[in-house]
């Protein structure tokens, strides 16, 4: 029989369901890995043993009372961004290292009412700022293919606890490719769903207008499965969208032929490995095989997406972390002389430095004398990319190519040039300026290296892109493809 | 050099919902600190605004009140700052595009002719709590029960040219919000405050002088003092020779002057930008249509139907107009009364606003209803007592708590309208005044008025006046 950490989400709801295992034996098997790999991959800020526990005997027990629940007694982790009530939730930072949450986000809330049993809280860039996890004050994730090498952030305990097999699955949040991003760079797959699609309430904000939360999972069925549960408006969320639920395995296996399939022409530019630009062109191939058509499109503003949105996120972030002052919770320096000091040395020793980068950065471009230049600028351009993105869409069904330029890179070769560690997110910027769905699922290896392939869509079209990401999984087998030594 | 005032007020009114304006704590004055807050009051991480719906329908009410544009979509905005008592680190507002835009409110100045002041607009925001310096020593507490309170800044044009301009124009907003229900105008408690942007100019010049802008006004009192003081504070210093730096200044009522406390230069950069939190607000005609049918009679319109149905002065209409209540009292007694408009305004207006400024009471809580007052006027109109008598009836029915009719009757109040009764009593006068009627019958008319009283005297004041007057003037000529 297959090792129980080796079985998927959609197998495990099977199994579960038949009674062939139960929750509680998974969640023991979850956490003994958790515990094993810790230390080599520290994915994990909190692992809630006692908690899981009890919650998979009441799972147990919903399954024994004959409920029928897709997803009852599944084990899931957290991203340590999502609030969880009477947890400590950190967010990666030492600001909110003692900080215990009230209450629970809604994606917390219904995934829980859905019966999936929480395991422990991730590891993640400090406040989801940064691309390879190096930056929480809980130190670096190591991706599972090379403890040497980044796993990609800021989702990069979710993403090497899944590829790890530590947990079937993950939420994860995506304010830049924080979900895509790392998923590609550990193999697994990654779903950023439609601004609006989840709820945002509880969920600690980076910058509003384009964090979503997702999840990371080891394929698109599994995201397809736990999507439905997660999703859905939130009167608590004002920005969270009024449209119904569908069901996300019920189109799963459609037929790709006539699927009209956009490269992005902007994607395959000069920053593209090339090894990574074959593994995309192999996968390609694959969905062609399918029926699907392939068609360049361009899109032309969607080179400045960088610079737009290292304006717009580091605004928004910059009010958004100033409740974050050591008054009502979280950090706070000892002993302040005046209120004054209270705010500089809570904030100064509480946030780390790239936090304050973007605090600065966003006080700055927001300041009198260059909001125009800088904020109502990149939201200027933001409405052009968002254009860009519709007019390819009245072309096209989906748009392809790569999540990351390259695999993952080694700790530490890109903290000391922020421009650098920025252009790490060129290819998943687009689909968050312009509000879009999109999932990484892992197309090949490069240099033992796992590539990651990207697929974009309309607003509200996650059916379509569990579709073809499905289909594509059907016809390949690198999701099921375990980092050497986690198998 | 004549010098001439130009003021701006901003008003801030503190709308009367029963939840804050982004979460569900409850708004209520004076609970314990900290009492009324939730986590989003309270900024915890990851918690979102949501729009209290009410506190949208009560801005439009006041917008449509003004007869100002109620915008089809308006924005919220972050101001950013830092303070303890602002938990998020911005107040949520709304700058570049408010809800309400463009509207005027007309005031009656002293010699009775009315002036139009331009309201600029109004917005919604979220009040920020209380940081308490004197209640524990050393510390400083931090109540944050007001916290998300809604409110609307009303911001005016620099319309005034004078403090009581400003007054009138403050009370004339003030009665509108009230007339409205979207806030209880309690000066005190802080549901209704001001700042104003005070200036001056030599008479006939076009462009405006250097503004200063003085907080803490929490009385319509202050608010003229504290002008006042401004406005001579900034011509001295332009005629001795200085110039006026552009700050913002805090009244302190006790020693009744402004002082400054920050000038331009260290005013805060507030890096507004629009709440990516919160949706554009959109309003669309129906529900602006909806808002208008619910709208109140407002008091301009309430003074017309008063002159135009009551006979009365633009004054009085004013007047009895200046508070929802107080017009409704009016009105009751007149109904009541079944006519005698003048009579019940000038009974209302005198007598009963005489016995209630001296208690310190307002209409709502006047110890003599309106049917109360009717019951009294109409034994004046059916002539059981004269309009004297009333004034000391009333006075007993505020005292005692009785009916108009009980203190006549146990008081034996009744007025003397019988004819033969009246003459008894003057003849019994004429007789025991031998000179002065000679005197009068010789040219002296003005003794017509000693004769009355001493028949008043005689009657215990209870002889019907016309009635005297007409047999008096009869018997003294003889």
């Amino acid at each position: 029989m297959t090792a129980l950490h080796e079985l998927s989400v959609a197998e495990l709801s099977q199994a579960l369901r038949t009674r062939a295992v139960s929750s509680v034996d998974l969640v023991h098997a979850s956490l003994a890995r958790i515990e094993q790999h810790q230390q080599a991959l520290n994915a994990f800020i909190s692992v809630l043993h006692e908690q899981a526990i009890g919650e998979a005997e009441r799972a147990d027990a919903r399954l024994a009372a004959g409920e029928t629940g897709a997803i009852i007694g599944v084990p899931i982790a957290h991203k340590d961004i999502f609030c969880t009530r009477g947890h400590r939730t950190t967010c990666g930072s030492r600001m909110l290292a003692n900080f215990i949450s009230p209450y629970d986000a809604t994606v917390v809330e219904r995934l829980r009412e859905a019966g999936v049993v929480m395991l422990g809280k991730t590891n993640m860039d400090e406040f989801a700022m940064g691309s390879s996890n190096e930056t929480s004050y809980f130190g670096p994730v190591h991706n599972p293919w090379d403890l040497e090498r980044v796993p990609g952030g800021s989702s990069g305990g979710s993403a090497a606890a899944v590829a790890a097999r530590l947990t079937p699955a993950a939420t994860a949040t995506d304010t830049g490719g924080s979900i895509r991003q790392p998923a590609a760079l550990c193999g697994v797959t990654g779903l950023k769903p439609t601004y609006g699609r989840v709820s945002r309430f509880g969920m600690i904000a980076f910058a509003s207008s384009l964090d979503q939360g997702g999840l990371i999972t080891r394929s698109a069925e599994d995201a397809a499965l736990l999507l439905g549960a997660m999703a859905g408006f939130d009167e608590r969320d004002s920005t969270s969208v009024e449209l119904p639920v569908p069901d996300y395995c019920a189109t799963l296996e459609q037929p790709l032929k006539g699927l009209k399939i956009g490269l992005l022409k902007e994607f395959f530019d000069a920053g593209l490995d090339a090894d990574s630009a074959q593994r995309i062109h192999e996968a390609l191939a694959v969905l062609r095989e399918q029926g699907a058509v392939l068609k360049e499109v361009s899109l032309p503003n969607l080179p400045l997406s960088v610079p737009t949105y290292y304006v717009v996120a580091p605004a928004e972030c910059s009010s958004n972390l100033a409740r974050f002052d050591g008054v009502r919770y979280g950090y706070r320096c000892d002993n302040p002389h005046d209120l004054l000091d209270l705010y500089q040395r809570s904030r100064g020793e509480g946030f780390g430095a790239e936090v304050k980068r973007r605090i600065m950065t966003g006080t700055y471009v927001l300041s009198a004398g260059y909001y125009d230049a800088y904020y109502l600028k990149a939201q200027r351009v933001r409405a052009l990319i968002s254009a860009d993105f519709e007019r390819a869409f009245h072309e096209i069904d989906v748009l392809i190519g790569p999540t990351t330029p390259t695999p993952a890179f080694e700790i530490g070769a890109k903290t000391a040039d922020p421009v650098t560690m920025y252009l790490n997110d060129i290819y998943t910027i687009g689909a968050n300026l312009a509000g879009l769905p999109a999932i990484s699922v892992p197309c090949g290896l490069v240099r033992g290296l796992p590539v990651g392939l990207q697929i974009i869509g309309p607003h509200f079209s996650e059916p379509r892109l569990f579709n073809v990401a499905h289909r594509y999984q059907l016809e390949t087998d690198w999701h099921r493809r375990a980092p050497p030594g986690f198998a | 050099m004549e010098w001439e005032t130009v003021i701006g007020l901003e008003i801030h009114a503190q709308l009367a919902t029963r939840s804050k304006i982004f979460s569900g704590a409850a708004t209520a004055y004076g609970a314990p600190p900290n009492a009324q807050t939730d986590l989003i009051d309270l900024a915890y991480p990851g918690v979102l605004p949501v729009l209290n719906a009410e506190a949208v329908r009560m801005a439009v009410k006041f917008g449509l009140a003004i007869n100002a544009r109620v915008m089809r979509r308006s924005i919220f905005a972050r101001k950013n700052y830092f303070y303890p008592d602002l938990p998020k680190g911005y107040q949520i507002s709304q700058y570049e595009l408010p809800i309400v835009c463009g509207g005027a409110v007309d005031i009656v100045l002293e010699d009775g002719t009315f002036k139009r002041i331009g309201v600029t607009r109004a917005h919604l925001e979220e009040d920020a709590g209380k940081s308490l310096h004197e209640s524990i020593a050393g510390l400083t507490g931090i109540d944050l029960n007001r916290a998300g309170t809604p409110l609307i800044e009303i911001v005016s044009e620099p319309h005034m040219r004078s403090a009581r301009e400003a007054v009138a124009y403050l009370k004339k907003v003030h009665t509108l919000v009230r007339y409205l229900a979207i806030c209880d105008g309690n000066m005190q408690e802080g549901s209704f405050r001001c700042d104003a942007n005070v200036s001056v100019r030599p008479r006939g010049a076009e462009k405006f002088g250097t503004r200063a802008e003085i907080k803490n006004l929490n009385s319509f009192r202050f608010v003229e003092k504290a002008i006042n003081h401004e406005v001579a504070r900034q011509i001295e210093l332009l005629e001795g020779g200085g110039r006026i730096v552009q700050e913002t200044r805090l009244y302190d009522a006790d020693r009744g002057e402004t002082r400054s406390m920050r000038s331009k230069e260290e005013a805060n950069d507030y890096r507004y930008f629009p709440d990516p939190d919160l949706l554009p607000l959109e309003i669309d005609q129906a529900y602006i249509g909806a808002v208008a049918a619910s709208l109140p009679e407002l008091p301009d319109q309430k003074a017309q139907r008063f002159m135009s149905e009551y006979g009365l002065s633009a004054y009085d209409a004013g007047v009895l107009t200046a508070g929802a209540e107080l017009a409704d009292y009016y009105e009751v007694v007149v109904r009541d009364l079944g006519g005698h408009p003048k009579l019940a305004a000038n009974t209302v207006m005198g007598e009963l606003s005489g016995l209630l400024n001296r208690d310190g009471l307002e209409i709502g809580d006047s110890r003599v209803s309106a049917h109360g007052l009717a019951a009294l006027l109409k034994r004046v109109t059916d002539d059981t007592i004269s309009g004297k008598i009333a004034k000391d009836v009333l006075e007993a029915m505020w005292l005692e708590g009785a009916p108009a009719d009980a203190i006549i009757e146990a008081r034996g109040l009744r007025q003397i309208t019988d004819e033969s009764a009246i003459e008894r009593a003057i003849e019994s006068v004429m007789a025991a005044n031998p000179s002065q009627l000679a005197d009068y019958r010789a040219g002296k008319e003005k003794l017509f008025g000693f004769f009355v009283g001493q028949v008043m005297k005689a009657t215990a004041g209870k002889a019907n006046p016309a009635r005297l007057n007409e047999l008096l003037k009869k018997k003294l000529g003889g």
